[in-house]
């Protein structure tokens, strides 16, 4: 569950990126969150995941409030959350099946633990043949279904993606749309960034607006803007 | 910790040595260099602290007793010259030890002394040692005034002359070990600022997927440690050959130097070069990632 309430974000140059915003996201939803350019869309992501700080305001997502979160619990926070970005930060010089269990590893999971989730989760995504291939030698979509592999490898609650189709044609576009579909229907938590119409408007979900700062619409179905 | 999890780290941790290989190269390169010097200079001083403890055993001080004591008055000075601070330890020369004394000391000369039968021409006397020659002048001057004393000949020059050398070899000794200990902890410090700049995006990700700071930060850790510890025991070796080398010149040179043996140093060596190369690998580290990781 994510919850803001009365937020505000001023980052240190002065500018205000969020002027009170107050949403409520349940366990189990899917969300698009849509707006123009410099809307803030990526200064909630960034405040869900604990990068950023509030101003203002009080922040809970999964249980862990981010006003009050102190620097050594943060970790925990964050294995509740799996987070895909536009531009998939993969480590290049890894497979794709390493991309993967590296997210695994580091958070101190047993190597039989790993041997036996990653397998599952790459065909989950689609990727089991292309489990030892290097990231360079995919497409885009392929490497956006590796980083969402990598979000989904320790199982986490509620799976955040910023512009996760920025980068890539329609087509694929809605492939990958299509999966989060997919994992949100195994259970998981989706919070989508989007500004392309035509993606939400395929989509009977939620779409939550966001412009300069603010929630300008709230409901299901379609991009209003 | 986990096995696992040190597994990982350790093979993380070489894997990144080999990944900037130059750059650890050089490391250890300026560490072994740093602990030689360190290392040799240290060994010297050593060696010169021995030679002056054997030279502050040979300086000692002769005080002559006043010729119009009886023997028996004579003898009872020495322990009023015991009493005195700094004494360590009086030795009674009476006028016919003296005497044969300078019989040996002259050999063939002894003839000189043919004309002094009598040996009442020299002196009861004491030799004394002290137990600091830094303190001889004003030890010196303290003996003088004990009754009965009528004279005291210490060789101060060579006292001075003694002392100045120790200080100065202690002295650039600890400067040089704190500036090339600094030095060191710099080039370990971008070693490893180097690796985690080189794998900035992975600590993104391992932060972003929630590794604690720990976790991330152990390799580099043992990076550093390695770093250290290998240049440590390769200065080790090297300076067993320098020394063992030097020490040979320098005795064939110099006879009356008499270098120690480098296996009788080894150990207190071994675990100094190993204990700089693991204090300088893992404070390097520690102090470059406390900062990387602080976002
Ligand atoms: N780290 C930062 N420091 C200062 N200002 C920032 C920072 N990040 C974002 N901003 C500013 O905050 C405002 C909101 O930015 P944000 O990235 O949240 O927008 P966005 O909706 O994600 O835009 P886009 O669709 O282009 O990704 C912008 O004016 C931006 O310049
Ligand atoms: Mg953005």
């Amino acid at each position: 569950m994510v919850r803001f309430s009365g937020v505000f974000k001023t980052y240190d140059n002065g500018v205000k990126a969020i002027k009170g915003i107050d949403m409520r996201i349940e366990d189990g939803e899917f969300v698009f969150l849509v707006g123009p350019s410099g809307s803030g869309k990526s200064t909630i992501v960034k405040l869900i995941t604990s990068e950023e700080r509030p101003t203002d305001g009080k922040i809970v997502v999964n249980g862990f409030n981010i006003g009050k979160l102190r620097s050594r619990t943060i970790p925990r926070l964050r294995r509740t959350l799996g987070v895909i970005f536009q531009d998939f930060r993969l480590i290049e010089n890894k497979t794709v099946y390493e991309n993967v269990a590296f997210a695994m590893r580091v958070i101190g999971a047993h190597p039989r633990q790993i041997a036996d989730r990653v397998p599952k989760v790459l065909m989950l995504v689609g990727l089991s043949d292309k489990a030892h291939a290097l990231p360079q030698e995919l497409s885009g979509g392929e490497q956006q279904r590796v980083a969402i592999a990598r979000a989904l490898i320790n199982n986490p609650r509620t799976i955040i993606a910023d512009e996760p189709t920025g980068n890539l044609d329609p087509a694929r576009s809605q492939e990958i749309m299509k999966l989060l579909e997919r994992i949100n229907s195994l259970g998981t938590t989706v919070i989508a960034v989007t500004h392309e119409r035509g993606i939400v408007d395929s989509f009977e979900k939620r779409v939550i607006a966001i412009d300069d700062g603010k929630i300008v619409s709230d409901k299901t179905g379609g991009y209003i803007q | 910790m986990r096995g696992h999890n040190l597994a990982y780290f350790l093979r993380e941790g070489i894997k990144s040595i080999f990944l900037h290989g130059f750059m650890s190269f050089a490391a250890i390169c300026i560490i072994v260099a740093c602990l030689l010097i360190i290392g040799s200079f240290s060994l010297i001083s050593y060696n010169v602290s021995l030679a002056i403890d054997n030279a502050e055993q040979q300086n000692e001080i002769v005080a002559f007793v006043d010729d119009t004591l009886s023997d028996e008055e004579a003898k009872d000075i020495e322990n009023s010259i015991r009493a005195v601070p700094n004494v360590q330890d009086v030795i009674f020369v009476s006028r016919d030890q003296a005497f044969e004394e300078y019989s040996t000391e002259l050999g063939e000369d002894s003839f000189l002394l043919d004309g002094l039968e009598d040996e009442s021409v020299l002196r009861h006397r004491y030799r004394i040692f002290l137990n600091d020659i830094e303190l001889m002048q004003e030890t010196a001057d303290n003996i003088e005034n004990v009754p009965g004393i009528d004279k005291v000949n210490a060789s101060l020059e060579i006292s001075e002359g003694i002392i100045s050398v120790r200080n100065v070899v202690r002295i650039v000794s600890y400067i040089l070990a704190v500036i090339l200990f600094c030095i060191s902890v710099f080039i370990i410090s971008n070693t490893v600022k180097l690796a985690t700049f080189n794998r900035r995006e992975e600590i993104a990700i391992m932060k972003m997927v929630g590794a604690t700071n720990a976790f991330i930060r152990w390799p580099f850790i043992i990076e550093g440690f390695l770093l250290g510890v290998v240049g440590g025991a390769i200065a080790f070796f090297c300076q067993w050959g320098i020394y063992d080398y030097a020490a040979v010149k320098v005795h064939e040179y110099m006879q009356i130097l008499n270098p120690v043996e480098f296996t009788d140093v080894y150990i207190p060596v071994l675990a100094i070069f190993l204990g700089a190369g693991f204090l300088v690998g893992v404070f390097g580290s520690v102090v470059t990632i406390r900062k990387f990781l602080k976002v």
